[in-house]
């Protein structure tokens, strides 16, 4: 979206009002859904579904062929005083992503949160809908908007939206879980206002482009970056800051458990990205990005080493989140340092891959874990016995979701992580080959010690308290082919990750 | 010095009293206060930000003014989401605590630390 800011800065693409509509729709459900409720909450919600996939597939569509950023300029109102949403290739890639992701939960979530007929509106139900919506609509806006307080606002919708989700259940430990979630959000968000005060106090504008082109390295922007990156940080739940993620994920019902862990951590995520790479000119400071590398390796062993000990399937799945989202952070010292070779657009591709692999294969490994606990009553993994047999798709779901996590071949995750280690090879950094191999080896360990134990040996099959429908079971399947058939897409077509980005990559980096 | 640098300093002092009361107090209202304390001087900061900016007969740059309003509908917002946990939570377990107390997760939840 720099390469060409001159020209474009003020003019809106012809497809541009795409960009309005994609966050007009979800918030008009979010608005009808709460005014009318019952069970028009649910029927709301699968319109707004059906519209938001065909404007998310627009939009990757119209980047994709015209290979250059959709812009739109609210109001005429042009930049530094206007806001601009813009949708280059990482936020088309997310746009989509979502828009899946949030329609398999919703038809997953039709059993568990559908309001009776003849029946009374019940508060879960209806809240289920009004937050999904809402989740949709705020992921929405942080991956559209071209403006740093704009992202700001977002940031906070994204929090709000969330944190009711993990309340949902109303136990005490959900509740708990969902405070202290609450509680790092917004000590992350003010963190990250305070860093666009310094900002705007220094170059008067929130525009990201217009910043781009103002920005000089100085202290107000060092401090700036490092703060919001530190707040971003504890959202992301980047290692050491990720205390609060395994109880609010592992405690939020499964369908809610899905959105947090495969897309609402990941807005915080796009953020930090948004700043590196497109606020900041040249000017990235490598030892900053060695730090993020480090923290993310620490987060790749720990997370991997705990995930392995845990007795619940939930808190394992949660603890997994962890981890994998450190494999995220290897990004920065990848790209960082290495601008204009090669290997930075290698190891960028590889980052994005493995955003997207783990986002669809998280949600089908808590969609799966989500079917056994309800099927069996309980999701202790030492007993587990003979669960393949009574649910063999859920568990074919687990099995595939769990091999694009370790990163074994024909996967998203092998690509993601071979790019990366490739790129980390090259560039002469082997001890970030080295963590992403021994990061697999024990993603591999919990996998497997999961897995037998669902195949194991029992005569009798386990008693399910509840009849698991084939559809239900096929959803978590579909999200995990998808997560699967990533690692077949040809490398190609993967150019449109660096649409619309400032020239900071090399060219054919494979 | 300065009045806008007297208010910046003061800024930073409140943000650094919030900090502190946000991690070091272990009972959720007082974090809750922590976090308003916190937002109070990021406001200043950018209040000192719209004075700065003064220029064509305002006495300061609106932009900033307008984000302070907006964080402050935000903080309010945040404020009233987190004291009706606090609430909830009071009425569920009787006690407010960000301790994991109960007996299904402390066989789990060992190695969190």
């Amino acid at each position: 979206m720099i390469a060409d800011a001159a020209t474009s800065l003020d003019a809106a693409s012809t497809h541009g009002y795409l960009l309005v509509l994609a966050i007009v729709v979800p918030v008009g459900g979010v608005l009808i859904a709460t005014a009318v409720g019952g069970r028009t909450a649910e029927r709301t919600a699968f319109a707004v579904i059906a519209a938001g996939l065909i404007l998310g597939f627009a939009i990757l569509l119209d980047v994709w062929m015209t290979s250059r950023p959709l812009a739109y300029v609210l109001g005429n109102w042009a930049a530094p005083l206007g806001i601009t949403l813009r949708a280059d290739g990482i936020s088309a890639v997310m746009l989509v992503t979502t828009a899946l992701i949030i329609a398999a939960t919703a038809l997953y979530a039709c059993a568990d949160f559908t309001i009776p007929r003849d029946g009374l509106e019940a508060r879960a139900p209806f809240v289920f809908w009004v937050l999904l919506l809402a989740v949709w609509a705020a992921l929405n806006t942080v991956f559209l908007s071209g403006d740093l307080f704009n992202l700001y606002v977002a940031l906070e919708l994204l929090t709000f939206a969330a944190v009711p989700l993990v309340a949902l259940s109303g136990r005490a430990e959900a509740i708990t879980a969902a405070l202290r979630y609450l509680l790092f959000a917004l000590a992350g968000s003010i963190f990250y206002l305070l860093g666009v005060a310094l900002l705007y106090g220094a170059y008067g504008t929130l525009d990201i482009i217009l910043l781009h082109q103002r920005i000089r390295p100085e202290l107000a922007v060092s401090l700036a970056v490092a703060m919001m990156t530190a707040g971003l940080l504890a959202k992301t739940a980047l290692f050491p800051l990720h205390f609060w993620l395994p109880p609010a994920h592992a405690g939020a019902p499964p369908a809610a458990s899905a959105i947090l862990s495969a897309l609402v951590v990941k807005g915080s995520f796009f953020l930090i990205i948004r700043i590196w790479f497109d606020v900041l000119p040249g000017s990235r400071s490598l030892a900053a990005a060695q730090v993020l590398g480090v923290m993310g390796a620490a987060a790749i062993l720990f997370g991997s080493i705990v995930a392995f000990r845990q007795a619940r399937l939930k808190l394992l799945i949660a603890y997994s989140t962890v981890a994998q989202i450190g494999y995220l952070f290897l990004l920065f010292p990848l790209v960082v340092g290495f601008e204009g070779s090669p290997w930075s657009a290698t190891a960028w591709t590889g980052g994005w891959i493995q955003l997207v692999s783990h986002a669809f294969a998280k949600a089908a490994m808590f969609m799966a874990a989500g079917l056994i606990a309800q099927a069996l009553g309980h999701d202790r993994i030492d007993d587990l016995g003979g669960v393949a047999r009574a649910l063999p798709l859920t568990v074919l779901a687990f099995a595939i979701s769990g091999i694009s996590l370790m990163g074994v071949p024909p996967s998203g995750g092998f690509v993601a992580k071979w790019l990366m280690l490739s790129a980390s090879v090259e560039e002469g950094q082997w001890w970030w080959a080295v963590t992403v191999v021994a990061g697999g080896l024990i993603a591999g360990a919990y996998v497997i010690r999961v897995m037998t134990r669902m195949l194991g040996p029992r005569l009798e099959l386990p008693t399910l308290s509840v009849k698991v429908d084939r559809w239900r079971q096929s959803l978590p399947l579909s999200l995990a082919i998808c997560a699967m058939l990533l690692g077949l897409l040809p490398l190609q077509s993967l150019e449109l990750l660096q649409v619309g980005l400032p020239h900071f990559l090399g060219s054919a980096g494979r | 010095m300065t009045s806008a640098t007297l208010f910046g300093l003061c800024g930073a002092i409140l943000i650094g009293l919030g900090l502190f009361e946000l991690i070091t107090d272990p009972h959720p209202l007082r974090k809750i206060l922590g976090f308003n304390l916190l937002g109070g001087g990021v406001f200043l900061v950018l209040g000192v930000v719209a004075r700065r900016g003064a220029a064509a007969g305002y006495l300061g740059d609106p932009v900033p003014q307008a984000l302070v309003i907006t964080g402050i509908v935000v903080a309010f917002s945040a404020t009233a989401l987190a004291v009706a946990l606090v609430v909830r939570l009071s009425e569920v377990s009787g006690r407010v605590s960000l301790a994991y107390a109960s007996s299904e997760q402390t066989d789990s939840d060992g190695a969190e630390g």
